[in-house]
């Protein structure tokens, strides 16, 4: 294996970013641009919308039924056993909804669609689309992105709804909780902020999983190997990037509301 | 350095042209130019940069130094938004086809005309006229994956002629086929140079293919690909250009091919 010198792997690194920064802007910059691909959007809608909705589910609703669970023990402690509505309902929809699904999308689509685009690289379609006359971002990149974008946004309101109706079941049948009381505090405590938080992170969540998804595709060099190593990287990449912006996400949010301490 | 104005009479032109790979050289300084009608031959071993030359001609790589024009375009110097009108008049067949895997037959074909959103009646009709020009009308509803590599790149064929280009680009049409189906793919190429007259660039290993395509023409009456006989007086517009590292030492027709003297040339023919 050649050795590069530290000034090489930073210039390709830098490189790289630049590639991805300018992708990412295009995608978006192609939505004032015809020809737009509505047909392509309506497939990608479906195939990560409604494709994605059975794991979507199943994760928020355990998700919902285990913190339900898991805090029942500590605010039965404190005599707070009727609070467990709230704190399930605020780790939801602050938190755990739009990341458990954007986790959840990254893996199914983010990969879906560097393997594909990645495939159709190496084997020569994409240069194909571009000597028929079409732009690849246009075509391929802008819809999946658009599609990510909206479908994250519904896939995080249903996995909250879901994840609220597990923690509810658990507090019912185990805790003997009143359901009334579940859902009265559930609700009750969710403000502006928590909705806001819950509503922005989606959306950019899903701007990343398929900006990420379409740059590890689209950059694929060495056969299907290199196919493979694209779709491993657009994962990890993805999933990092995530947790990474959850937190300034939060924070600017919390700013932004003036409950930042 | 060729030093020509890209005028109607010719419909490629490269003007010193370099492009690099990292730290690999593939193309030194190379020019030439194709006439309106004429068929280029880009012949030399593996890795001499001719299909390089095939996507520079596209505008699909940028040259790092020189000069491309195609059709009067500045390929070198457009932007890649401001190809897209350029590559609708240029035709290209890869190598292996590059064929929309998830797409039929039809709808490979038709993809440029659905781009252009030409009516769907239309298209269709064009669709099985490209279709029966490469014998291959019954594939209309298969996929790529169920055609043999031949019928792939007949497809490939079919779909490049389908909007009429004026230029065609053909990356080793006949590489890892058949002899026989490599003579039918030839024949076709000829049929489009001669009954469409399109220029074309042609990039193959295989010298027979090249031969074949400078000594015979396409007969419209019988509908056949026939040898050129002495004193007929048809001519084939087909030259050859055989490449060397990253160079060209050679530009010319099959019979200064033939006379040439220099060492490299008559051990790659032998």
């Amino acid at each position: 294996m050649e050795l590069l010198s530290p000034i090489e792997i930073v210039k390709s690194n830098v490189s790289a970013v630049q590639d991805y920064w300018l992708l990412a802007m295009r995608s978006l910059s192609n939505l004032w641009r015809k020809p737009r691909y509505l047909a392509d959007f309506l497939i990608q809608a479906d195939s990560i919308g409604v494709g994605s909705l059975p794991i979507v589910v199943l994760t928020g609703f355990f998700t919902g039924a285990v913190l339900a669970l898991q805090s029942s023990a500590t605010l039965a402690k404190f005599g707070s056993l009727a609070l467990t509505g709230q704190l399930v309902s605020l780790s939801m929809v602050r938190e755990l909804g739009p990341v458990l699904t954007s986790l959840m999308v990254t893996g199914r689509n983010s990969s879906g669609m560097a393997s594909e685009l990645g495939s159709m690289k190496v084997t020569e379609q994409i240069d194909a689309m571009r000597a028929l006359g079409t732009d690849p971002t246009k075509k391929l990149v802008t819809p999946r992105v658009v599609a990510t974008v909206i479908m994250m946004f519904f896939l995080t309101i249903i996995s909250n709804l879901v994840g609220l109706t597990g923690g509810w079941v658990v507090s019912r049948v185990m805790l003997g909780l009143d359901s009334n009381q579940y859902w009265s505090q559930a609700y009750q405590n969710l403000h502006a902020e928590d909705v806001t938080m819950g509503l922005v992170k989606p959306v950019i969540f899903g701007f990343i999983i398929a900006t990420i998804g379409c740059y590890y595709g689209l950059s694929t060099k060495g056969g299907t190997q290199g196919v493979g190593r694209s779709t491993t990287q657009a994962v990890v990449a993805a999933s990092v990037i995530i947790l990474v912006l959850d937190f300034f996400v939060t924070r600017a949010i919390m700013l932004w509301f003036g409950s930042a301490i | 350095m060729s030093t020509a104005a890209p005028g109607a009479e010719f419909t490629v032109v490269f003007e010193d042209v370099h492009l690099a790979f990292e730290r690999n050289q593939v193309l030194r300084g190379i020019s030439f130019r194709l006439e309106r009608g004429e068929t280029k031959i880009l012949l030399g071993i593996a890795g001499s940069g001719k299909s390089t030359i095939l996507k520079l001609a596209l505008g699909l790589l940028k040259p790092d130094q020189g000069r491309i024009t195609v059709l009067g375009e500045p390929v070198s110097a457009m932007r890649e938004e401001d190809l897209f009108d350029l590559r609708r008049r240029v035709g290209i067949v890869f190598q292996e086809s590059a064929l929309f895997d998830s797409l039929t037959v039809r709808d490979n074909v038709a993809y440029r005309l659905r781009e252009e959103k030409v009516p769907e009646h239309e298209i269709e009709e064009k669709v099985r006229e490209a279709l029966r020009f490469v014998e291959l009308e019954h594939t209309l509803d298969k996929v790529p994956s169920e055609l043999s590599g031949g019928m792939r790149r007949r497809v490939g064929i079919a779909r490049a002629i389908i909007s009429r280009p004026e230029v065609l680009l053909y990356d080793s049409p006949t590489g890892g086929l058949d002899p026989i189906t490599s003579t039918r793919i030839i024949e076709l190429v000829v049929k489009q140079r001669d009954v469409q007259k399109t220029s074309a660039l042609l990039v193959t290993h295989r010298l027979q293919d090249a031969f074949m395509m400078a000594s015979h023409y396409f007969d419209v009456h019988s509908n056949a690909m026939l040898p050129v006989t002495c004193g007929s007086g048809i001519d084939t517009h087909t030259s050859f250009l055989l490449m060397r590292d990253g160079k060209i030492i050679f530009d010319g027709s099959a019979p200064e091919l033939g006379q040439s003297t220099d060492e490299y040339i008559r051990e790659y023919f032998s």
